[in-house]
């Protein structure tokens, strides 16, 4: 089958399986061949029971880990035959990352955490960094604690600068790993604010990890795996748009590039 | 955070600030070693040149003898050669057409000064008193040249004229003589002479100042029975530790025996050699401790920091990236830590320069600290950083950043 991928199409997953412990008596596969498609701008939750492979499948897509078989394409590029330094590359370029736990380096203020990936990629700090840098920790509310050492402030905050980061290189796809796991529901419903309003305004790809059901129905798209399969993929009703009509407009008449 | 900065720069000095009791440590650590190993380069280099300096003041480097005397076969080749060969004595023996031969060696580019000189045993008599002595005879003005004898002199004047003698202080008080007293020498040809005493010497050992005498070159002549002879040529040359392939070159230029103070002096050579070895061992193994230092807390820092690290992978940050941050890590601890000892060495100098004097309250010897052992110490140090820094480095580099994050 020749896969035809649409410029629209951020993610696209064949046949994904992993196991461990390859050529060994305890050889054990966690996912057995997942398909999933992630158009540009979607808004997706991945649910499931702890154990059921959705920590492996987000490695899995986010390039920190190669399949046993099947293909992943990030914006159409075939990730299977990159070595280790283009993943890396790719990875920088196209994927932002969440996590449960923010991972802030501590040695650093909120702002220059938020410059991070910007840095690596480029050698060396610029004007340009600082004020892009500036200018998503305002999108995140943070800007009165952008000079504050990251262990300063709280753990809401803290997750918020996380989600700057993860969106400073403008990657296409960001894969959060519940990352309202730590937080009180005050807080997790503010960095789930400021996940949706960045969708909302960027068209930026989301697959989020969560257990949490009241925040799942809060995604376009419910994609349960259990036991390393797919179970149920479906789009969600319940979900009422801010600004839903004028967003599926203008995706809609995104140019072909 | 500095436009020029580069990302791995400012990203190391960020963990060693962030790190900071555990910096200031290692820091405090390698700048002991440091300090260690410059001051005892330092004292050892003193302690040797001063030696050598107090040696050769005192002492020709190259003294040129005849060949020995050997029996030879009546004979060459066929008939019987006898058993035994009964080795011959040594006589006193002036060095052939030695004129000839100081010219030769003068001419010899590394050579400074030259002088004949001739030796033997006698006597010095003085009313009831004698004592043996050996005969110095010499040639003043350019005797004066190879051996420092005028820094000796504690009484009357270095002169050497016919009738002059030079005693040392033992001798004097041995047979009760001062300076303006006449003395008698004999020697075993039954030759005697009577001479003033001019001068009186103190090498600070006994045995030299009961023992030497000197007079000069024709009056030895006379009194040992070698007329117009020497009996040998000291030579002074520019660099002391030269002077064994010096002696080879005189030896094969003049036909005469050579020796180089190295080779009548190999024990103390031997000593020095091992000096120099103890040292260079005792270095190596205070930078194996300090690599040891940074090596360890480097890797502590790596295990620390791994989810950190982790993320910094997943964000993009390169494996080369990683492994530099943390080589600049280990090379930044050795500069600051061999700055921080060269300062600390100059304090042990001044500490050593307070202790170490010698009765009268001069120096017991000079040490100095000079540049470019500090620069070669501190780029050794920085080197060394960087090694140390190489296993946790590549440890941190190696890390799988989905184990990382993952992991704990």
């Amino acid at each position: 089958m020749v896969a035809e991928i649409s410029a629209a199409e951020t993610l696209r997953l064949e046949g994904v399986r992993k196991s461990y412990g390859v050529g060994t008596p305890v050889e054990t596969e966690v996912l057995h061949g997942v398909d999933i498609r992630l158009e540009t701008g979607e808004f997706a939750a991945l649910i499931g029971p702890s154990g059921g492979g959705k920590s492996t499948l987000l490695n899995v897509i986010g390039l920190l880990d190669q399949p046993t078989r099947g293909k992943v394409w990030i914006q159409g590029i075939e990730t299977d035959k990159l070595g280790d330094a283009e993943r890396t590359r790719l990875r920088g370029l196209s994927i932002g990352f969440v996590f449960q736990y923010h991972y802030l380096l501590p040695a650093f203020t909120a702002l220059e955490n938020v410059m991070m990936p910007l840095l690596a990629a480029r050698g060396r700090p610029d004007g340009a960094m600082r004020e892009r840098a500036a200018a998503l920790l305002d999108e995140v509310g943070l800007t009165p604690w952008k000079d504050q050492k990251t262990n300063d402030i709280s753990g809401g905050q803290q997750q918020r600068v996380a989600v700057a980061r993860s969106l400073a290189m403008k990657p296409a796809l960001v894969l959060a790993d519940e990352p309202t796991g730590n937080l009180d529901t005050n807080s997790a419903d503010g960095v789930f604010d400021v996940l949706r309003a960045v969708n909302e305004a960027s068209g930026t790809t989301f697959l989020i990890v969560t257990h949490d059901p009241r925040l799942a129905q809060r995604c376009d798209r419910i994609i349960e795996l259990v036991d390393g399969r797919i179970v149920s993929d479906r789009a969600n009703m319940n979900v009422v748009r801010r600004s839903g009509a004028a967003f599926s407009e203008s995706a809609g008449a995104r140019p072909p590039s | 955070m500095n436009r020029l900065t580069p990302f791995e720069w400012i990203a190391a000095m960020r963990f060693m600030r962030e790190g900071l009791v555990q910096t200031l440590l290692i820091v405090v650590g390698v700048g002991l070693g440091v300090a260690v190993i410059v001051f005892m380069s330092a004292a050892l280099s003193g302690m040797q040149a001063n030696i050598i300096r107090r040696t050769l003041n005192y002492m020709a480097p190259i003294v040129v003898i005849p060949p020995e005397q050997v029996a030879r076969q009546l004979r060459e080749g066929g008939g019987k050669t006898a058993a035994l060969v009964q080795p011959r004595s040594q006589q006193l023996r002036s060095i052939d057409q030695w004129q000839k031969v100081r010219a030769q060696i003068e001419r010899l580019p590394e050579v400074i000064a030259v002088t004949p000189v001739i030796t033997g045993p006698g006597f010095a008599l003085r009313g009831d008193a004698n004592k043996a002595v050996n005969i110095t005879g010499i040639e003043p003005e350019t005797y004066l040249k190879v051996i420092a004898l005028g820094d000796k002199i504690i009484a009357g004047k270095l002169t050497v004229a016919s009738s002059d003698i030079i005693i040392g202080t033992e001798l004097a008080k041995d047979l009760g003589a001062d300076i303006g007293d006449k003395l008698r020498l004999t020697t075993a040809s039954g030759a005697s002479e009577t001479l003033n005493v001019t001068g009186i010497f103190d090498f600070g050992n006994k045995r030299v100042n009961e023992g030497s005498v000197y007079i000069s070159l024709h009056v030895a002549q006379n009194l040992l029975d070698l007329i117009g002879g020497v009996s040998s040529i000291e030579v002074k040359v520019r660099d002391p530790f030269e002077a064994e392939t010096i002696a080879q070159a005189i030896q094969d230029e003049t036909g005469q025996e050579a020796d180089s103070w190295i080779k009548t002096n190999a024990q103390f050579f031997t000593a020095m050699a091992a000096q120099t070895l103890t040292n260079r061992l005792i270095r190596f193994f205070v930078g194996l401790t300090a690599a040891l230092g940074i090596a360890s807390v480097l890797v502590v820092s790596v295990v620390q920091k791994s989810k950190e690290i982790g993320i910094l992978r997943a964000m993009g940050t390169s494996r080369g990236q990683v492994l530099r941050l943390f080589l600049l890590q280990g090379a930044v601890m050795g500069l600051i830590g061999s700055l921080l000892g060269s300062a600390l060495s100059f304090v042990f100098l001044a500490l050593f320069r307070s202790i170490a004097r010698n009765p009268d309250g001069t120096l017991m010897f000079i040490i100095e600290i000079d540049p470019p052992l500090l620069v070669m110490t501190a780029v050794g140090a920085t080197l060394v950083g960087i090694l140390a820094a190489a296993l946790p480095a590549r440890l941190a580099a190696r890390l799988d950043p989905a184990v990382a994050i993952r992991g704990g």
